[in-house]
Formats: C-alpha cells, sequence, structure tokens
C-alpha cells in the first residue's frame, strides 16, 4: 500500500503551479492590481496600528450594528467584482460577431457568467439584505442585541468566508463554468473535472452556513425581544418583512444544502443521484434546487418591500396606507413563494396538469405583490412628499418593479414560457425585478438609515447622480435584452453571427457604462459625505422625521441602544411618543446586561474555509486536519461559560450625558 | 447557542416539566406502533403489496405523532406556541417538498421517458 | 405575547402613557426556541433526502433491489436500539428535573451506549453490503439509499459527540441553567432522530422489500 504512497500528492492533492492563471493576462493583471491594492492596505493598517482596533472593535465583536456594518461593506465590495464581471459580459457580446471573436475565450466567458450570477445574489445581496436586517431589526423593536449574539458574528465570518473562497478561485485554479446553479450532468464529474465546481460548491456550502444561522437568530430575536407592548401588528414593517423572510431562509436553505451536498457525493465518490446513467435523474437536482431558488427570490425582495415602507411613510409624512393588508400580503406572499418553483423549468416537460396547476399559483401570487404597490401610492396621495434620494429610489423601484412585474406574469403562463426560455427576455425580465427591485431598495434603505449609523447623513448631490445613472442606465442595459429575447437570442452566448442583432447589444452596452457611472458616483458620495460630515453631521438621532423606534436613540446609537427598554403602545411608536412629547430621562441609569466579544466566530470561518480549500483541490490530509480542528475548535468554544458582562451604570450615564449636550445645542 | 451563565431565572419556565408516566406510555405505544407495521412486512400478512403499504403509512403517522406529543412534548402552548407554529408549517413545508417532487417528477417520466416506467 | 398585551397602556401617575420599562428588562431566553427552529431546518434536508429516495427507489441500473440486500431483522434490533434509547434519555430528563446529577449521567451514559450501539450495527449494515457489491455507486437507488440512512447515522454520530461533550460540562459545572438548557436541546435533538427514524425504517426498509 505504502509503495502508492506519493507525498506530494497527499498534501497538495491536485494543486500544482499549473493551477495558477499565467497565461490569461486578464487575469495577471486583476492579480497584480489586488495584489497592490492588498498590500498597500495591510501597510496602512499596521502602519497606523490598526490591526488592534478591527480585532477588538470589529472582527469579534458581537454588537449587531457593528456586524449589519461588516454585512453591508461585505456586500459593495463584493458588488464590485460582480459588476466587473457584468461589464466584462458586455462588452464581450457588443463586439463579437462575424469574424471578431472578442477579447474572451468561451471558457473564461462561461467563467465569468457563473461568477456573475453567484456573487451577486449570495454575496451581494444576501449581505446588503441581510445586513440591513441585522442592524435595525434590535433597534425598531427596541432591544439591545440579537438574540444569539456570538451566533451572528460567527454567521457574518461564515458568510466573508465563502466570499472568499470564491475570490480565490479567481486567481488558484477556476470557477464554475456551468451557470449560477450548476445544472447536472454539465456540473457533474465526468463534464465538469476541474476544480470549478467545487469552487462553486464549498463556497456556497460555508456561505450558506452562515445564512441559515441567521435566519434562525433574526427569527428568535424577532419572536422573543419585542419591546414590552409591542404586539405583532405593532411591529414596522419593515421588521415583518423580515420576519417573513428569516421564515423563508431557515425554510429553504436547508434544501440547498442537501442538493449542494448530493451533488458533492456525485462529483467525490462517484455515486448516482444526478448522473445519466445508473438510474441517476438530473432533473431531480433542477427540482430540488428551485424548491430553494424560488423561495430565495422573496427572501430577497421581502425586506426591500419593508424597506420601501418605511421609506414612504416617513417621507410622506403620513401612516402607511393599508399596514394591515401589507402584512397579510407577506405572509401570503411568503406561503405561495413555495407552490411556485416549477415555473422555472416549464419546458422539462412534466406535462400539462403540473405546467397549468404552477403556471397559476405564479399568477396568483403577483395579486398580493401588486397590493403592496397600491398601499404605497395610497400611503403617497394627498401626502406631503419630499423628494429625498431614498423617495427616488422609491419611485424609480415603483416604475421599474411594475414592468418587471408583468414581463414576470407574461413567463408564468406556460406556452410563453416554452418560446421566451432561457432567452434573454428571461434576463431582461429577472433583472429588472433584481435591480429595480432588490438592489433599488437596498440604496434606499442605505441611503435611509446611513446617518443612523455613521452619525451622519449622505451627500445628495452625488446621492441624485447615482441614483439617475443607476435609473437610465438600467433602461438602456435590459431594454433591448427584452427585444433580442423577443427575437429568439438565447442566454450565456459569448459569440455570435447575425449582425443585424449587435445594434441591440452596443445599446446595452452603453447602458452598462451608464450603470458604471451610477456605481461610481455611489462611491464618490461616500468619500464626499466622509469629509463633509461636519456640515453633514445627525445630532439629533432623527433626520427625517422618522416613525419608528430605531429613530429614537442618537445617531450613531450607543453600544447598548437603549438606555430604557422603550414601551411600545401604538403602531409607529416613536411618532406617538413625538406626539405625546416624550421627555428623555436625564438620570436613575442602571446597569445594561451585555455580551461579550469573542474570537470563535472568526477562528471558526478561517478554519472552515481552510478546509473547503483543502477539499477542492483534494489534499486530504490537509482536509482531515482541518476537519478535525474545526470540530475540536467548536467543542472547546462551549466550554466557555463566561459570555457576557454589565455595562456599569456610570459609563451609561456618562455617555448618555453627552447626548443630552449634543441635543441641547441643536 | 449563546447562553448566559449568571442567568436569571425568576422567569423560570425553561422547558416544559416531564413526567414518568408520559416518557412511558410514550415508549409503549411506539413499541406497539413499531411491531405492528415489522409484522406486517415480516410475516407476509397481506398477499398484496400495495394493501401493505397503504396499512403502515398510517403507522409511521401515529407513531410520529407519539413521539411528538410524548417524548418531544409539543403542545399548543410551548414558547407562546411558536414550536406548533413552526412545526405545522414545517411540515407544510414538508408535505409540499415530497409530494410536489414526486407529482413532479412522475409526470416527467411519464411524459417523457414512457417506455421505461417499471 | 401576554406579557406585551398586559403592558399594553401603561401610564405615569398624571396619567400619561409610560414609555419607558424603568427597572432592569430582561427579555426571554430564546436558545430552545432556535433550537428548534434549528431542528425544523433539518427536518427539511430530511425531506430533500426522503424526496430524492422517493423519485430513485426504483432506479435499480441492474444491480440490487431492496428486497435483495434489506435484512428487516438487523433493522428491527437496530430500531428496538433507538427506541430504547429514547426512554433512557427520558429516564435522565427526570433525573435532571429532580436535580440529581448522577441519576442525569448514568442516564445519559446509557443512552450514549445505546446511540453507539445503534451506530455499529448499522456500520456493519453498511460495510455487509459494500462487501456483497451493493455500493453507493451501484445505482440511483442505493446511491440514495445510502445518502438518507447515511445522514441520520451522521446525525447520530454527531449526538453522541454531543453527548460526551456535555457529560464532562455537567461534572465541571453540575446543573446549572446553562447546563440544564443544553441538556433539554440535546434531548429535543434526539427524539428528533427518533422521529426521522420512524419514517426511515417505513419508508425505506419496509416499503422497500415489498415485491
Amino acid at each position: 500500500m505504502f509503495e502508492n504512497l506519493d507525498l506530494t500528492k497527499l498534501i497538495f492533492g491536485r494543486l500544482t503551479w499549473d493551477a495558477i492563471p499565467f497565461h490569461d493576462p486578464i487575469i495577471l493583471a486583476t492579480f497584480a492590481v489586488v495584489a497592490v491594492g492588498g498590500v498597500a492596505m495591510l501597510v496602512a493598517l499596521t502602519r497606523y496600528k490598526l490591526w488592534g482596533y478591527l480585532w477588538t472593535e470589529w472582527f469579534t465583536s458581537i454588537d449587531h450594528k457593528k456586524i449589519g456594518i461588516m454585512y453591508i461593506i461585505l456586500g459593495l465590495v463584493m458588488l464590485l467584482r460582480g459588476f466587473a464581471d457584468a461589464i466584462m459580459m458586455r462588452l464581450q457580446q457588443a463586439f463579437a460577431f462575424g469574424d471578431n471573436m472578442g477579447y474572451l475565450p468561451p471558457d473564461h466567458y462561461d467563467q465569468i457568467f457563473t461568477a456573475h450570477g453567484v456573487i451577486m445574489i449570495f454575496f451581494v445581496a444576501m449581505p446588503l439584505v441581510t445586513g440591513i436586517m441585522n442592524y435595525l431589526i434590535p433597534l425598531q423593536i427596541g432591544t439591545r442585541d440579537v438574540a444569539f449574539p456570538f451566533l451572528n458574528n460567527f454567521s457574518f465570518w461564515m458568510t466573508a468566508g465563502g466570499a472568499a473562497l470564491m475570490m480565490v478561485s479567481l486567481f488558484v485554479g477556476e470557477f464554475a463554468k456551468t451557470g449560477w446553479l450548476a445544472y447536472p450532468p454539465l456540473s457533474g464529474i465526468l463534464q465538469s473535472p476541474g476544480v470549478g465546481v467545487d469552487y462553486y460548491i464549498w463556497s456556497l456550502q460555508i456561505a450558506g452556513v452562515g445564512t441559515l444561522l441567521s435566519g434562525i437568530n433574526l427569527l428568535v430575536t424577532i419572536v422573543k425581544m419585542r419591546a414590552p407592548g409591542m404586539s405583532l401588528m405593532k411591529m414596522p414593517v419593515f421588521t415583518w418583512t423580515s420576519l417573513c423572510t428569516n421564515v423563508l431562509i431557515v425554510a429553504a436553505f436547508p434544501v440547498l444544502t442537501a442538493v449542494l451536498g448530493m451533488l458533492t457525493l456525485d462529483r467525490y465518490l462517484g455515486t448516482a443521484f444526478f448522473t445519466n446513467d445508473m438510474g441517476g435523474n438530473a432533473m431531480m437536482y433542477v427540482n430540488l434546487i428551485w424548491i430553494w431558488g424560488h423561495p430565495e427570490v422573496y427572501i430577497l425582495i421581502l425586506p426591500v418591500f419593508g424597506i420601501f415602507s418605511e421609506i414612504v411613510a416617513t417621507y410622506s409624512r403620513k401612516p402607511l396606507f393599508g399596514y394591515t393588508s401589507m402584512v397579510y400580503a407577506t405572509v401570503v406572499i411568503t406561503v405561495l413563494s413555495y407552490l411556485v418553483w416549477l415555473h422555472h423549468f416549464f419546458t422539462m416537460g412534466s406535462g400539462a396538469s403540473v405546467n397549468s396547476f404552477f403556471g397559476i399559483t405564479t399568477m396568483i401570487i403577483s395579486i398580493p405583490t401588486g397590493a403592496k404597490i397600491f398601499n404605497w401610492l395610497f400611503t403617497m396621495f394627498r401626502g406631503r412628499i419630499k423628494f429625498d434620494v431614498p423617495m427616488l429610489w422609491t419611485l424609480g423601484f415603483m416604475v421599474t418593479f411594475v414592468i418587471g412585474g408583468m414581463t414576470g406574469v407574461l413567463l408564468a403562463v406556460p406556452p410563453v414560457d416554452f418560446v421566451l426560455h432561457n432567452s434573454l427576455f428571461l434576463i431582461a425580465h429577472f433583472h429588472n425585478v433584481i435591480i429595480g427591485g432588490v438592489l433599488f431598495g437596498l440604496f434606499a434603505g442605505i441611503t435611509y438609515w446611513f446617518p443612523k449609523a455613521t452619525g451622519y447623513k449622505l451627500d445628495e448631490f452625488w446621492g441624485k447622480l447615482s441614483f439617475w445613472f443607476w435609473l437610465i442606465g438600467f433602461y438602456f442595459a435590459f431594454m433591448p435584452l427584452y427585444v433580442l429575447g423577443l427575437m429568439g437570442v438565447t442566454r450565456r452566448v459569448s459569440h455570435f453571427e447575425d449582425q443585424s442583432l449587435q445594434i441591440w447589444f452596443q445599446i446595452a452596452a452603453f447602458g452598462a457604462v451608464l450603470i458604471a457611472v451610477g456605481i461610481a458616483a455611489f462611491l464618490i458620495q461616500l468619500i464626499v459625505s466622509f469629509r463633509r460630515r461636519e456640515a453633514l453631521a445627525d445630532e439629533t438621532g432623527d433626520p427625517w422625521d422618522g416613525r419608528t423606534l430605531e429613530w429614537s436613540t442618537s445617531s450613531p446609537p450607543p453600544p447598548y441602544n437603549f438606555a430604557f427598554t422603550p414601551r411600545v403602545h401604538d403602531l409607529d411608536a416613536w411618532w406617538q411618543m413625538k406626539q405625546h412629547g416624550f421627555k428623555r430621562p436625564e438620570s436613575g441609569f442602571i446597569p445594561i446586561h451585555m455580551p461579550k466579544g469573542t474570537w470563535a466566530g472568526i477562528v471558526l470561518s478561517a478554519i472552515s474555509v481552510a478546509c473547503g480549500f483543502a477539499l477542492i483541490w483534494h489534499m486530504w490530509l490537509a482536509a482531515a486536519v482541518t476537519f478535525v480542528a474545526l470540530i475540536g475548535t467548536a467543542i472547546y468554544h462551549t466550554f466557555n461559560y463566561d459570555r457576557d458582562y454589565y455595562i456599569p451604570a456610570e459609563e451609561v450615564e456618562r455617555i448618555e450625558a453627552e447626548r443630552t449636550k449634543v441635543l441641547a445645542n441643536v | 447557542m449563546s447562553e448566559h451563565t449568571h442567568d436569571h431565572d425568576h422567569h423560570e419556565a425553561e422547558g416544559p416539566h416531564v413526567s414518568l408516566k408520559e416518557y412511558v406510555i410514550g415508549f409503549v405505544l411506539a413499541v406497539i406502533l413499531t411491531v405492528i407495521p415489522f409484522w406486517l412486512v415480516m410475516g407476509n400478512v397481506f398477499e398484496s403489496s400495495t394493501t401493505t403499504a397503504l396499512l403502515i403509512l398510517p403507522f409511521m403517522v401515529v407513531q410520529i405523532v407519539v413521539h411528538m406529543v410524548f417524548f418531544l412534548h409539543m403542545n399548543f402552548h410551548s414558547e407562546g406556541g411558536w414550536n406548533m407554529l413552526a412545526l405545522i408549517f414545517t411540515l407544510v413545508l414538508v408535505f409540499i417538498t415530497l409530494a410536489g417532487s414526486l407529482w413532479v417528477m412522475i409526470s416527467l417520466n411519464n411524459n417523457m421517458m414512457p417506455g421505461m416506467m417499471g | 405575547m401576554s406579557e406585551a398585551t398586559m403592558t399594553a397602556d401603561v401610564k405615569t401617575q398624571d396619567g400619561q402613557l409610560e414609555f419607558l420599562v424603568k427597572g432592569d428588562h430582561h427579555p426571554q431566553n430564546g436558545t430552545l426556541l432556535g433550537f428548534w427552529l434549528y431542528l425544523m431546518s433539518d427536518c427539511l434536508i430530511f425531506a430533500a433526502l426522503f424526496a430524492t429516495y422517493g423519485v430513485l427507489a426504483r432506479s435499480y441500473a441492474g444491480g440490487p433491489t431492496g428486497m435483495e440486500v434489506f435484512d428487516l431483522s438487523l433493522v428491527a434490533i437496530n430500531t428496538s436500539f433507538l427506541l430504547l434509547s429514547s426512554i433512557t434519555y427520558g429516564f435522565a430528563m427526570l433525573q435532571m428535573q429532580a436535580n440529581r446529577l448522577k441519576g442525569t449521567l448514568f442516564w445519559l451514559a446509557i443512552t450514549a451506549l445505546l446511540g453507539a450501539a445503534f451506530l455499529g450495527l448499522e456500520l456493519y449494515e453498511f460495510y455487509h453490503l459494500i462487501h456483497i457489491g451493493a455500493t453507493p455507486q451501484t445505482s440511483g437507488f442505493l446511491t440514495a439509499f445510502f445518502a438518507l440512512v447515511g445522514t441520520h447515522g451522521l446525525h447520530v454520530l454527531f449526538g453522541i459527540v454531543w453527548l460526551v461533550t456535555l457529560l464532562f460540562q455537567l461534572k465541571k459545572h453540575g446543573l446549572i441553567p446553562a447546563n440544564k438548557r443544553r441538556v433539554f436541546c440535546l434531548s429535543m435533538f434526539w427524539h428528533f432522530l427518533d422521529v426521522v427514524w420512524v419514517g426511515v425504517f417505513t419508508y425505506v426498509y419496509l416499503m422497500g422489500v415489498l415485491p
């Protein structure tokens, strides 16, 4: 047995120098930029002695506010990567006609569209949504932290770990060339023998642990930790939609875990779940992954509906129209989202009865969504609307999302879907709802709550610029795709023969450039706002004359959020407090019970990433060692019973006295 | 899980009160509900597979309920009813996943590979 | 929620609405609910595996059928181990309720042994199957079978590791509230595995050997 033992292979598995893409100038240049930037950042951090600060104040922090901010930073960084992929595809398709093969070989193009989809859904939209929920839920329900603060930190690091593993694939090896859901048999070991699909599997599995645990965490937080008096029907709408989103996360992500696990077994052990031979059934993968995939769509959009509801009410200076119907619509969407998954594969051939059932459920689900649109319209009706940046995003959303919704209902008709399946019409549709819905909502939310998190508002000018470039850029980029889809152009194609299509792709590329300007304007907005933070400062804690409890604390809130737990009597609790002339107490503070920071989250995540990397490259020895280390560290952590402390009353008094001073100057 | 050591147990109610009687009843019922289906299958009591299958499935359902009630102490009060709500919601989803997948996949096989059913 | 309704209209002495809780306010502990929600999510992992087994159950690909490879008497013994282990865990719970540390440790240890016996027998079954050529790679049916039963087995293994860890923690700190909560969570986990096993032996083994 031992004569076959190859030490290099045991340690490095299939990792060799060939895995580094030296031959590809695009990747090499990217690597150079990333390396130089990374080294510069490390040097700067060391030079200004920021490591200790980052470690104690951020990386090991279990403060839900800091974790929320870290999620949002992760999402924005990954947005840049995902958008880089997008603009590369747009450029390729704008030129690759006839004799011109474009600048990306098909092999590379396939990795790019896969990476774009995976990053945008899992590492942009999910972290941004989770980050905003993490930041806001405890503040909105008047509590001091989430139910399981350590798990919260751990969840974040697992998500970040998955993203890191995904980024490693850019420079070491390759990424999947299968499309963002990695359908077998293409993603099976026969057709994809490389490491690409393994990177896909393990980065999603690691991030998935984080997502699931944060879902459970926020769910328990909302159920158990609401301020006294806040019954379910007195919760802010954003909290309601978050509740439903987290229900969906807890109920949907296990299916993804299971189906990716089965794909892993097929690839690593040669089992026959989704193979063509040996009695496997590849369509079962498609079926299962969409049982997760469809709820996932609502996981992204529901919190955003909540964000828009908060913004519309605040900027129209009216209570939300039809709060109860809004809640019921959200709950109905939550349940129905489990009954529509087959509309993603009408063409698979399950027959007329199956297709019509799922077609009808899909059309039904647009009813509660439509009800929400009307609720927002009626909230605005006769309101005194202030057209600040968040409200602009909201209006842009309402127009754009309705178009996307209607093309969605069109696709829900099975015979129409047979024509449009996998065409660019579909691509246009889901970008229409994800950009026009989720992304616009996230930008609206970030702008709206930015002063709460940082203590200063975002610069108006650059915000408006960013909004208009995004909005117009979106229409330029995706309306041509509707046209192309109707003409029968399919997705994921890197080269075309028919020159008459080229003009549409060039318009789309122009749109992508406009969006790039929009993103740049957003980044400039962050910098400009930071430099003007004195002028833009929010000292009241309530810059927009808000309605919900998060506006009752200072901006940014103290570590304990509320010196005294609020008592809720009505919907829009903070509005009611203001109406009743609520006076902030300035004495009588008591010690506050808080959880302690811990190293365990980041360490466990780092070991998981190492284990994932070892498994990807078949480094069995390293995989075994890291796996044992993972279990061992987790068990070791459970022996730590000393997890909380008290902020002394004097400290609370000092912080609150400072705020009193600031408020006196407003 | 993040526990707090010096926890404030004045509002006790940590988990339900359990009793010996409950466990014994549960155990006896579980044994009966296990033995009968094993006997039905191993003893070849019925000729037809369909009859046996249709008979043992209800035993499975009842036994799952027994375990839920007597071992997992499910009721409508624990955790303010949220436990039960979560359970019912999950069962609905389990049903949708199982029945839906089977319906979709069997219809697919019937339509696309009619010769291969068997 | 009862607390919420009771305090809805608390007023100060001069008849104003009271907007703050002036004393120390501790929200309820959510560990048990959180763990239950985790179990529900686990339940959906098993749902996916059961669904896959249901779809692939007759895909023999020329390999052996369930009737040819399943040994029901083995399964019956294994089922009895698991059933016994649930009542011994129940005894541990009763001992804990009476605040008897030694009794709790004793019955937990018995439970771990029964779990290990279950796992040992299952491993023997797997070994036997692979030995006679019914490997997970043989057919869609066997793939789905090994995945479903194996995932359940991995859960039992995880439960045993947790149980042993808990024995040490109980020894070290005694029956403090944090530990009691852990024993309670593990009990839910353990009984939940029973429930899954009921599905497995009926749907996979008993229905699998029917002609």
